[in-house]
């Protein structure tokens, strides 16, 4: 199982590599382009809209070629979510994150992808986002909020 | 078809490719918020390969920027102080919301996940929203 473990590491570093690369390949990594996707109106860019017209399909591959298996090749067992019930937290977070996302123009994604070229508004963004990670554990200990879903 | 939303689509494609290794080798969807959130929240027994793809993603950037710098451009000029607000509401909102861009809005959606649906309609419904707004109040 040690093995295992190592090979899941070399997976994930891979993947991080490989999905960075996919980022900033489609634009997704330039702000700019987020926002003119987000704003309405004149200078709308579809480019978002076709990042996932690329991503979706290619994936949904996969979810089919694993239908039957009994695990993963590096792993034991399958750790997707498996949980269909739309929750308020679900709800809520979701507009939460489509807010600081309109705002910012930065997803987690691009952003810490930015952070290794070095720019300066995605560390700030960044910072700020895993303080808001830390700052969502402590208020969702206090008052129990997703302790029922994920 | 206008050559960036070639680049778009491509970069889209590697994407789900990436996330489908993720999937097939190590039975995991490949949600950045998860992730990270995963990584600062977890014992240390699950820290690993959440570090080894965040220092991917870090890495990958930094080669992609080697490469091609104007990928990585910021011509928003949005204040320090909207990025700080902005990430603050976005880690607290994918926490609470389990997921964003790539883990609901293409995993969750590649597998028809109702609940993944359902966010992405509601985090790009607010997204459209907000910076459309943004345009104009301030005029940006």
């Amino acid at each position: 199982m040690k093995s295992q473990k190592h090979l899941q590491i070399f997976m994930a570093f891979l993947v991080g590599v490989l999905f960075a690369a996919g980022l900033a390949i489609s634009g997704m990594t330039q702000p700019h382009k987020v926002i003119a996707f987000l704003q309405i109106g004149e200078g709308w860019d579809p480019s978002l809209m076709f990042v996932m017209i690329g991503a979706i399909p290619v994936h949904a591959i996969s979810y089919r070629w694993i239908r039957g298996r009994p695990s993963p090749l590096f792993d034991t067992k399958w750790h997707v979510p498996q949980s269909k019930e739309v929750t308020k937290p679900l709800l809520i977070g979701s507009a939460l994150f489509g807010l600081g996302w309109g705002l910012g123009g930065y997803c987690p994604g691009p952003g810490i992808a930015s952070v290794g070229a070095g720019s300066l508004q995605a560390m700030t963004f960044v910072f700020a986002m895993m303080a808001g990670m830390i700052l969502y554990f402590i208020f969702d200990k206090k008052f129990g909020v997703n302790t029922s879903s994920k | 078809m206008a050559g960036h939303l070639l680049w778009a689509l491509a970069g889209g494609a590697l994407i789900g490719l990436a996330s489908s290794l993720m999937l097939i080798f190590n039975g995991r969807v490949t949600g950045v918020s998860g992730i990270a959130n995963g990584f600062l929240g977890f014992a240390s027994g699950e820290k690993a390969w959440r570090g080894a793809f965040l220092g991917g993603l870090i890495l990958g950037g930094f080669l992609m920027s080697q490469w091609r710098p104007a990928l990585f451009e910021n011509f928003t000029n949005r204040s320090w102080g909207v990025l700080v607000v902005a990430g603050l509401i976005v880690g607290f909102g994918t926490v609470m919301g389990s997921g964003c861009t790539s883990g609901h809005g293409v995993c969750g959606i590649a597998r028809l996940s109702p609940r993944s649906i359902v966010a992405t309609i509601v985090f790009m419904a607010v997204g459209f929203l907000t910076a459309t707004a943004f345009k104009y109040l301030a005029g940006m």
